[in-house]
């Protein structure tokens, strides 16, 4: 079943540019989302105190530079504590499969956690927060987040144990200078990255067509993302697995094309910080990755090619043209007594000022229509505006990027090492067969009970 | 219960052959009390939480799922893991470079620091740095250093003329390259070890040696090293168990990788019980694992034996 969740930011290329060019004077005008404080009571949890734990991000460090206005507010007292991403999430399960967890609220990577937080049923469901005017602000506006986000935040049975923060789309970055340098246009098909990278390949002068990740495990969404181009999810929404038919194999065979190829050596080992480095420094012409690291690809002081990256959507692939799609959102432990507190945090988090202050650090792709639509933060914006451009073209064809399913962890692992030995070149088809044995039996089980 | 009595000290000793029946008892008793503590921690921290990975290791159990007996399921299923059988064989492959190379480079550097030179007090500070240095930092500056094209190595070796190397990016060096930075980290520990050695050797043996007429190479090879022996072994028994657990300059610099090219005991098993959260699996993996060292650190407890009769012999 073909999964298509579009996001409707609201925002077209033109109208992002024209609100850039206006950003300055706009700004002027007050366009910073402000919270009412009418009739809402944000001081109801007055004296409590809440723990959260945070994924280290961008956006975790925004949330804990700003709590102090968080408690001036509403008078609540948080212990938040940010935590490596896999340690985070060991810390979550560990802690949840205990029962009695040590925080309150948390963050959740939906496409790693999503079906396993379902299963144990470890988050409070949020609807009847959202639908109490007493316990969410009428500014909260739950219906500015992008349908996408909406549609990732909720779980198979209705339940929404999330509110959204972040959506990373995958995109091509693209050093416009070697390009340009060699008359090359920006790929209009995935067969095209192809053909772009081998055009583009200059081993001699170390410079190298495309870079993607080929440390197994941090490899498979580089393959999943560029199979959603066939209109292939890994796993289907019943459950089957779609990881051996010949869209599977095509998709796998430009992934060892490029990575064999046209890129560096010892890609094979490459995570996506290596690959940061490596084109970062001017030694790739393409490298296809979260949409995350415009920041440092900009800063003059990290990068040898700021200013000079282009931001690519994906290109369509036989197919279908989608960007695959990661996200986190925040979530109230279904074990803490201070659920109230704990969802004025969650409100607070991922309410419009605070998704227009993630734009404007640059802290990641939020998932609130207005604040693409926010002067001061597009004002402020500390990247190009052709980044927002491929951020809102990319949400209009997004699509989950890795299957949501349990053990999605195995699923990274087991296909990760096959597509690595890809790389050092096995078959593709026997690769992927192989894999595919391995984990239908680990899929099958995690479905049972 | 004489025999115990005898163990806890002299005053015990002069006492035994009046000790009789209930005073017996009693003064047991109130022994006792000052060894429940340490046995509740015992209890609490070794013991109960051994029972518990047995325990564990017989069951199939996943998160979010019931346990169920399995009873050896988990250990036969690991004889026909082709990954696990690897990761073995990595951890012992790991385990002996980074065993041996410290150690002969240790000694070496050991009898150097032990001769006397301008500067070696100054010299011998800068060489136990790294030893002091966090393993994530060390490791994290290590991966930088190994990048292909844009880390330090490549750019000396190319330097010098000679071909770059893939290092950590490359199945076949993976292992020796992570050994490099085992041995940078810690050779000095062992300098430091036999150091300590060569400093209490008598001097008698090589003033007799010299009288007649030895040469340099033979005073090591007969004397100096046979003395320093039961100090090399310490080294390498410590070296061993710290090769045998090591885990965090491996899973910081490949996380495993390429493929499970590095992927060791310790790294298999972090992702069994941590990534996948097998929990029966990763418990019966630990059980083996434990075994395999018991195994290894008798045969090295046995050669440590070996070593002091020889010298005492």
């Amino acid at each position: 079943m073909k999964r298509i969740i579009e996001l409707d930011l609201g925002l077209s290329r033109r109208a992002a540019l024209q609100t850039g060019a206006g950003a300055a004077a706009m700004a002027a005008l007050g366009a910073w989302p402000t919270r009412a404080q009418g009739n809402f009571d944000w001081q109801r949890f007055k004296g409590e105190s809440i723990e959260v734990i945070l994924s280290k991000s961008p956006r975790s460090d925004l949330l804990q530079r700003h709590q102090a206005e968080f408690e001036e507010m509403t008078g609540i007292t948080v212990g938040a504590e940010q935590i490596p991403e896999q340690q985070h999430r060991q810390k979550q399960v560990i802690e949840f499969t205990s029962g009695n967890p040590t925080f309150d609220v948390t963050s959740v990577s939906w496409h790693v956690q999503k079906r396993l937080f379902a299963k144990g049923q470890w988050l409070e469901d949020l609807r009847t927060y959202l639908e109490d005017p007493e316990m969410t602000s009428p500014d909260y506006d739950a219906a500015d987040f992008s349908n996408a986000a909406m549609v990732y935040a909720t779980q198979a049975d209705g339940r929404i144990d999330t509110l959204p923060q972040v959506i990373d789309y995958w995109v091509i970055y693209w050093n416009k200078a070697l390009f340009d340098a060699k008359g090359v246009p920006y790929p209009g098909t995935l067969d095209g990255v192809l053909e772009a990278a081998k055009a583009l390949n200059d081993p001699d002068n170390n410079i190298y067509g495309f870079v993607a990740r080929g440390l197994k495990n941090a490899n498979t969404p580089v393959w999943t993302s560029f199979l959603l181009g066939w209109d292939v999810d890994s796993v289907d929404a019943e459950g089957n697995l779609n990881t051996t038919g010949p869209e599977a194999v095509a998709a796998a065979k430009l992934y060892q094309a490029l990575n064999q190829n046209y890129a560096p050596p010892g890609v094979v080992g490459f995570n996506w910080n290596e690959c940061q480095t490596t084109f970062s420094q001017g030694n790739a012409a393409m490298w296809f990755d979260g949409i995350g690291f415009a920041p440092p690809l900009e800063d003059p002081e990290q990068s040898k090619i700021a200013g000079n990256v282009g931001y690519g959507v994906v290109p369509p692939g036989p197919n279908a043209q989608h960007s695959g799609m990661f996200g986190s959102g925040m979530g109230v432990s279904a074990f803490s007594e201070k659920k109230g507190a704990a969802y004025y945090y969650c409100q607070w988090a991922t309410d419009k000022m605070n998704q227009a202050r993630i734009l404007e650090d640059g802290a990641g792709s939020p998932c609130r229509n207005s604040a693409y639509e926010n002067q001061q933060a597009l004002a402020n914006l500390k990247v190009p505006m052709q980044w927002v451009d491929a951020l809102v073209e990319s949400g209009k064809i997004g699509r989950p990027g890795l299957p949501v399913v349990i053990p999605v962890t195995e699923f990274r692992d087991i296909f990760g090492i096959g597509l690595t030995n890809m790389i050092g070149g096995a078959d593709p088809a026997e690769e992927l067969e192989k894999a595919t044995e391995q984990f239908r039996p680990i899929l099958e089980k995690s479905e049972q009970l | 219960m004489a025999i115990e009595a005898q163990s806890v000290g002299g005053e015990i000793s002069e006492t035994k052959p009046t000790v009789v029946g209930g005073r017996a008892y009693a003064r047991r008793g109130r022994y006792m009390r000052f060894v429940v503590p340490a046995l509740i921690v015992i209890l609490a921290v070794i013991v109960f939480p051994w029972f518990f990975t047995i325990w564990m290791s017989v069951h199939d159990w996943q998160i979010t799922q019931t346990q169920t007996f399995t009873g050896l399921d988990n250990y036969l299923s690991l004889l026909s893991d082709q990954r696990f059988l690897e990761s073995i064989v990595h951890t012992l492959y790991f385990t002996v470079l980074a065993v041996i190379l410290p150690v002969i480079f240790g000694v070496f550097s050991a009898v150097i620091f032990h001769q006397r030179f301008p500067w070696r007090g100054v010299l011998r500070a800068v060489f136990i740095m790294p030893m002091m240095a966090t393993p994530v930092a060390v490791a994290l500056v290590w991966t930088m250093m190994f990048h292909p094209q844009l880390g330090v190595l490549n750019y000396l070796l190319t330097s010098i003329g000679l071909p770059e190397q893939l290092w950590v990016y490359d199945q076949a060096t993976v292992i020796p390259s992570l050994v490099m930075v085992e041995v940078w980290h810690w050779t000095p520990l062992v300098m430091l070890i036999v150091l300590g050695g060569l400093a209490a050797l008598p001097t008698e043996p090589y003033e007799s040696a010299l009288i007649d007429g030895a040469s340099q190479w033979q005073m090591f090879w007969h004397i100096t090293l046979p003395l320093v022996m039961p100090f090399i072994m310490v080294a390498i028994i410590i070296r061993t168990i710290d090769a045998l657990k090591a885990f965090d300059t491996i899973f910081v610099i490949t996380q495993g990788g390429p493929g499970t090219a590095s992927e060791t005991i310790n790294i298999y098993l972090y992702l069994q019980a941590f990534s996948f959260y097998n929990i029966g699996h990763a418990s019966a993996v630990v059980v083996v694992f434990f075994v395999l060292i018991v195994i290894l650190s008798l045969l090295l407890l046995y050669v440590r034996q070996r070593t002091l009769w020889a010298v005492s012999r």
